[in-house]
């Protein structure tokens, strides 16, 4: 599987340059205090997903998912 | 004046007026008058220089069809340009009819965003549903026509809100004149008003009319629904609701409200729908904000947004075509028949996403900077969070299941490339995206308000990739849970497509009284009707026709007599000519 490895390496790479770069490059400023939280943006990328995903299936599941022809009966 | 002169001729009016002239156009030049109708207006755009033009009175009031500056500007650029991509994309399809109804859609949101007064956006407003219906109808098919009048029916009353608004505005201010409403705010008629353009803007809870109608239009008209409708609505929540904080909460809910329901979704162009929804939440939010930033971010967004959907909507329309298929459960595979349409998709998918060098990267993050900027952490979390959505979707699921994912045997012939017409209206679009994303000075010089931006600053492009990334990474640790299902989602439409349905047994005696009466004064007029139509037949049997007869049998008289004469052959003629000819020639020489 070398595309899953390379995929890692990556990732890896991403999340170093987004802790050291802040620290490099000083030519803008964060917003709000947990911007400068080391790699930010990934950890909060992957919790968003994981809890869109996990939230809207779960919300689905209890009732906003209905079968294909829910609506037919009464749009003859 | 009127609303055409020489100096300022409406852009609006020549896609509106030109679609008349559709039917008449035949043979090869039909396609150039296609593409050189929204050509022209995009020219006339560009020409159009600020300033006050088209005022025409009427009941002692100011109509102004031409209010030309920046921020009508900025719209009316991308307004034309997607004409003309639609158009491309639409060029193969002989159905006049439908030609016609997306001109005059197109040509009615340039009406509605030049529009000083609110008589003249209201005239353009129900334009624009009106021909939009048609757009969804012409599908011809039973689904599309019955999601065509829940379009209608509910647009209905938004432009009923528009007027009920603009009358009492009217009747207030004694002005109709379209500007800032703040500082009406709070009255019956800005609240009129605000429904009525966040109806059209899709804000949930009166946004569902877009993901029931768009994805039943045809593959052509649905990459025009998906451009104007909302993106007029959000610049005209600029032009009179800018900074209206209630705004800024709303539509960062609604970003997250389109990407927990482009979860649940299993048909691709409903996916995009609800993507269309959460994007537009972006631009509702950053006229809630309402500093210049966010205004000329809105702006932004809502131009660069136009371009890469109708990439993503073109991309999934094309599937569409060629296959068939517009359920995810059934697609797979297709990235080896159809690699054009899959390589053009996916720059749409990354200019949603937001990705760096492209377009969503230097839009949107000026929203989500005002945000920033002016403090609002839950805000700025919520975009963030919803910017993860989108690529989870647009950019992964969507092409996941859609072009890679289980091959499910969809080869040639039903998958291959879509005709050439199609995949240069997606060409054109993508470039835009990556130009605008590579260049974001082309954009940025033509932002209405007075704000300096730089998207591309270290911080922010590890911050995006790092938040794309690690979505990827999210997805596929959790790809068995997002196998779409044959479902559809609850949302706001239930009330209209089944609520009212199970209420009406309930008011069905009250309902069958009026009824009763209605069917009987009907009657009467019937009634009345079929004796007059009595009285006038007898009066033709009596007076008309024996007239008629006796007309009649006095020609056949005559013809026959005349037969005796003119018995039709044409060497008798000939002889009877020479004869005369002859007889003329013998009185010259000897009379």
């Amino acid at each position: 599987m070398r595309i899953k490895r390379w995929s890692y390496i990556t990732l890896t790479v991403i999340a170093l340059a987004e802790i050291l770069v802040p620290r490099l490059f000083h030519a803008d400023h964060a917003h709000f205090w947990f911007e400068d939280l080391p790699a930010w943006g990934s950890g909060y990328g992957l919790l968003s997903c994981i809890a869109i995903i996990k939230v809207s299936k779960l919300l689905g599941k209890l009732g906003l998912m209905r079968p294909e022809n829910y609506y037919e009966p009464y749009e003859r | 004046m009127s609303p055409m002169n020489v100096d300022w001729v409406h852009p609006g009016f020549v896609l509106i007026l030109g679609a008349w002239l559709v039917p008449f156009v035949t043979g090869a030049t039909k396609r150039w008058f296609l593409v050189g109708l929204p050509a022209a207006a995009l020219v006339d755009c560009m020409l159009m220089t600020p300033g006050t033009y088209g005022v025409m009175g009427f009941l002692g009031q100011e109509v102004v069809f031409g209010r030309v500056d920046p921020l009508s500007l900025v719209f009316c650029y991308v307004f034309a340009l997607m004409a003309l991509v639609g158009m491309i994309y639409a060029l193969h399809v002989e159905d006049d009819a439908q030609h016609m109804a997306a001109l005059t859609y197109a040509g009615s949101a340039l009406g509605a965003t030049l529009a000083g007064d609110f008589l003249s956006l209201f005239l353009f407003w129900e334009l624009m549903a009106v021909s939009a219906a048609l757009i969804i109808w012409l599908r011809r098919k039973p689904e599309a026509v019955a999601a065509g009048f829940r379009y209608l029916l509910v647009h209905v009353f938004g432009g009923l809100c528009l007027l009920g608004g603009i009358v009492l505005h009217w009747s207030q201010t004694g002005s109709l004149a379209f500007s800032d409403m703040s500082p009406h705010a709070g009255s019956a008629a800005f609240t009129l008003i605000l429904i009525a353009f966040l109806l059209n803007a899709a804000v949930p809870p009166l946004g569902a009319w877009l993901p029931d109608a768009y994805p039943e239009a045809t593959v052509t008209g649905a990459v025009f629904l998906t451009a104007f409708t909302t993106k007029s609505a959000v610049y005209t929540l600029i032009r009179g609701f800018a900074g209206t904080e209630v705004l800024m909460w709303w539509g960062a809910g609604m970003a997250v409200y389109g990407v927990v329901y482009a979860v649940l979704e299993n048909d691709a162009r409903r996916l995009l729908a609800y993507h269309i929804v959460s994007q537009v939440g972006y631009m509702v939010c950053g006229v809630g904000i309402g500093t210049a930033l966010a205004l000329n971010g809105t702006s932004a967004h809502a131009f660069a947004h136009i371009l890469y959907k109708a990439v993503l909507f073109m991309g999934a329309g094309a599937v569409l075509q060629m296959t068939g298929l517009r359920k995810l459960s059934d697609m797979g595979g297709l990235y080896k028949t159809m690699p054009i349409t899959l390589g053009l998709y996916m720059v749409g998918a990354f200019a949603i996403s937001a990705v760096p060098l492209f377009s969503g990267f230097v839009s949107k993050s000026m929203v989500v900077s005002a945000a920033g900027e002016s403090h609002h952490a839950g805000i700025f979390l919520l975009l963030t969070l919803a910017s993860a959505g989108t690529f989870l979707h647009t950019g992964l699921k969507l092409p996941w299941y859609m072009f890679f994912g289980e091959d499910r045997g969809l080869k040639a012939p039903k998958g291959k490339e879509p005709p050439k017409n199609m995949l240069v209206a997606m060409g054109i679009a993508a470039a835009a995206c990556v130009l605008i994303g590579v260049f974001p000075s082309l954009l940025y010089r033509h932002l209405p308000f007075a704000a300096d931006y730089i998207p591309y600053t270290p911080r922010h492009v590890v911050a995006t990739l790092g938040l794309l990334g690690f979505t990827a990474l999210g997805f596929f640790l959790l790809l068995k849970q997002l196998d779409p299902e044959p479902t559809v989602s609850l949302d706001t439409d239930w009330f209209y497509r089944r609520g009212l349905t199970a209420t009406l047994p309930l008011v069905e005696g009250a309902l069958a009284r009026v009824d009763g009466v209605v069917a009987q004064a009907s009657d009467w007029v019937v009634q009345q009707a079929l004796a007059m139509g009595e009285w006038l037949r007898d009066l033709d049997a009596r007076v008309v026709d024996r007239s008629t007869v006796g007309l009649g049998k006095l020609t056949l008289a005559f013809g026959q007599g005349l037969r005796l004469v003119a018995d039709g052959n044409a060497q008798h003629y000939g002889l009877i000519m020479a004869a005369g000819a002859l007889a003329a020639l013998a009185i010259v020489i000897f009379g």
